[in-house]
């Protein structure tokens, strides 16, 4: 009875216990970072698979190119190193773009027609996808955007991929959550006129506050590379808001967050993709409290995926760098692919378009991940609020501000 | 509307774009010619002044009169490759304007090259969060920072300064000599190009002032933020009279003023619409701005 009771005990511990050890050391997590595959790993395909990737490794915009580069190369020795693709090795041949829309053609060219890869990634801008992306598509070559954010980038073709939420997607979300957290009620919107980036995102933002029957104090406009907008901002303030949204690119909406606090303005700030970096969170300092941001990723979120967190220390371990929204999604996108790959067993172009188009549910550092009928990303937006100089997720509690 | 606080920010932008148009508005009275370069050399005083307290770890206060040297010595440098050899050929003032172009196109290129090295490939920079206390006077009734009541007191001495030596000074009544007929000033005994290569450094010194108070200021240095100024400068010299101090200081303040009051209006959409519909208006109705005398007496 006694060794009975002993045993019954012994079990009671150890069956959690080896529970929790298959918990913390999933086949999943350990040699295969991004979640389980749907597919079982290819027995036909062999040699190797090579993708392209054409990214703004150089020019204006090769802030963003880096971390793409060096996430996707991350992707792909994981991918090996896991022999995801059984018998095969994924290769990659990255091009540069130099920020430059004819230049992005003549990679996209060459990746296509001459190095005949499978698929490309990229490019990294939207205006770049809407000059490259025929190319692959009158080719019959899946390319998906990792970056390109803009609205119309997949109706350029059934082969026309991106893994990056549109702002159209993210911003509605956000400013449905911190309407219903905060109860807001009055919204003043800034914008940059001369943008298409900002224009449709303050678009988006002024449709989904008249949906939710917030009354819209006032809306002003200024020009890109503009320093001063104390004349726009007195006269938002002056209808008494209680949020400011600013449709803006990161360098302006540093300038629009310190001059509203220097106006005495202390509210909320609801901002586009343009404010989701911590660089606006470094240069604007204090002045950052009650910023509410969406993005698709940030690494500041305090409830990340398994995945997430195995991406950001394998990014950390490599680059010495912190991941940002750009890396995640550019190494999300080269994992879509390689899933697209192993699940068409076959580097045949129009087999991995469809088995891409048939990903569902895929665990991934954004989160489940699916595409919609238009190849688009679906995966929630995180909305966050910037307390004591970092993002914490938007809650009713993290949402008051003047503590 | 707050009328109040909208008069404060164009007090405030006026202050900036004075400050700008001043060394403009020198060279042009003492030469004849626009140096298009003021406006890249508005950029280096900013630069020179952020390298100073970055790397230097000079304090905030000393990178002015750093910026004021350093910019000034920069204009010297323009005035001796770009502008001496063509006089001395007697080339046409189209040819200096031309190659004043050049200059600036230059003097951005290289700053691209050294931004990028030192700040990244976005080519932004600013002052340490802090350096400059950015938070509102408290107990008055609108909002201005210290840094601004800073900015306006050193845009209106370095004017008056810069009126006193021009108007009461062997120097400036030099100067004016210059400005008035190069050929009989000479004559005179009056050494010419040394007073070309001083009214540069002057003019570099105020543009290099404007640029580290501008980059204090607003806080965002890009190698490209003399671009937006440029025009605006060129603007406010026109309106106030080619090479008119007083018009470029009263210029600053009506092209500020301007700007603000029809964003204030409900315009934002129309705001440089309207700045520059009224340069356009000044060049047909009032060629010689609204202070500026008949070609001849400049100066």
């Amino acid at each position: 009875m006694k060794s009975a009771a002993r045993l019954f005990l012994i079990l009671l511990i150890l069956v959690p216990a080896l529970a929790m050890a298959q918990e913390a050391t999933p086949e999943a997590v350990a040699s295969v970072p991004m979640g389980t595959s749907a597919c079982p790993a290819p027995a036909t395909l062999s040699g190797e698979v090579t993708i392209g990737a054409v990214l703004t490794l150089s020019g204006g915009a090769s802030v963003y190119g880096g971390p793409q580069q060096a996430a996707i190369q991350l992707a792909v020795d994981q991918v090996n190193e896991a022999g995801y693709l059984g018998g095969a090795t994924l290769n990659v041949i990255f091009e540069d773009s130099a920020s430059e829309n004819e230049q992005a053609i003549n990679a996209m060219t060459k990746l296509v027609e001459e190095d005949q890869v499978v698929a490309v990634l990229g490019p990294t801008l939207s205006r770049e996808a809407f000059s490259a992306d025929p190319v692959a598509q009158d080719n019959g070559t899946v390319v998906m955007g990792v970056s390109n954010t803009a609205i119309g980038i997949t109706d350029m073709g059934e082969f026309v991929f991106r893994d990056s939420l549109p702002e159209a997607a993210v911003i509605p979300g956000v400013i449905g959550q911190a309407t219903e957290l905060l109860g807001l009620t009055r919204v003043g919107l800034l914008y940059a006129n001369d943008d298409d980036f900002t224009v449709s995102g303050y678009e988006v933002m002024r449709d989904a506050f008249s949906e939710l029957g917030i009354e819209i104090v006032g809306e002003e406009t200024y020009a890109t590379g503009d320093v001063d907008f104390n004349a726009q901002l007195t006269n938002l303030l002056s209808g008494d808001p209680d949020v400011l949204a600013v449709s803006a690119l990161a360098a302006e909406a540093v300038q629009i967050t310190l001059q509203a606090r220097a106006l005495g303005y202390d509210g909320y700030i609801i901002g586009g993709n343009g404010f989701n970096s911590p660089a606006v969170l470094e240069q604007t300092g204090a002045d950052s409290e009650g910023l509410i941001v969406g993005g698709a990723w940030n690494i500041g979120n305090p409830t990340p995926t398994g995945e997430s967190v195995y991406f950001v220390a394998a990014y950390e371990a490599a680059t010495d760098s912190s991941p940002d929204q750009f890396a995640a999604q550019a190494y999300t996108g080269a994992w879509l692919l390689a899933e697209a790959i192993r699940c068409a067993d076959s580097a045949d172009r129009t087999a991995v378009r469809d088995s891409l188009a048939g990903i569902v549910d895929y665990a991934t550092p954004l989160g489940v991940f699916s595409f919609d009928e238009n190849r688009n990303p679906i995966h929630a937006p995180v909305a966050q609020i910037v307390r004591e100089g970092r993002f914490v997720v938007l809650t009713a509690e993290t949402g008051v501000l003047g503590e | 509307m707050n009328v109040t606080q909208q008069i404060i920010n164009a007090i405030w932008l006026g202050s900036v774009y004075s400050l700008f148009s001043l060394g403009y508005a020198l060279v042009f009275s003492v030469l004849g010619v626009l140096n298009l370069a003021h406006s890249a050399i508005f950029m280096w005083g900013a630069f020179i002044g952020l390298v100073s307290v970055l790397y230097f770890g000079f304090p905030v206060w000393l990178s002015v009169p750093v910026a004021m040297i350093g910019a000034g010595l920069l204009a010297v440098l323009l005035e001796r490759v770009a502008f001496a050899p063509l006089r001395a050929r007697g080339a046409p003032r189209i040819s200096q304007l031309i190659s004043s172009i050049g200059a600036s196109i230059l003097l951005v290129s290289v700053a691209q090259l050294i931004f990028q090295q030192l700040f990244g490939a976005q080519m932004l920079a600013r002052f340490p969060l802090g350096s400059i206390p950015t938070d509102p006077i408290e107990g008055l009734p609108f909002n201005v920072t210290p840094i601004q009541v800073i900015i306006l007191v050193v845009a209106l001495v370095l004017m008056v300064l810069l009126q006193l030596l021009i108007s009461r000074t062997r120097l400036g009544q030099r100067m004016r000599a210059v400005a008035f007929n190069t050929r009989t000033a000479s004559l005179l005994g009056i050494n010419v190009g040394g007073i070309f290569v001083f009214t540069f450094f002057l003019a570099g010194a105020l543009a290099g002032a404007a640029g580290v108070l501008f980059g204090l200021a607003y806080n965002a240095l890009t190698p490209f933020i003399g671009e937006a100024i440029a025009l605006k400068g060129l603007t406010v010299i026109v309106l106030g009279g080619l090479g008119n101090i007083q018009g470029a200081l009263i210029g600053g303040f009506v092209v500020a003023g301007l700007e603000v009051f029809s964003i204030a209006a409900g315009g934002s959409n129309y705001r440089d619409a309207i700045v520059f519909s009224l340069l356009f208006l000044i060049l047909l109705v009032r060629p010689q701005g609204l202070v500026g005398q008949k070609e001849g007496t400049r100066a």
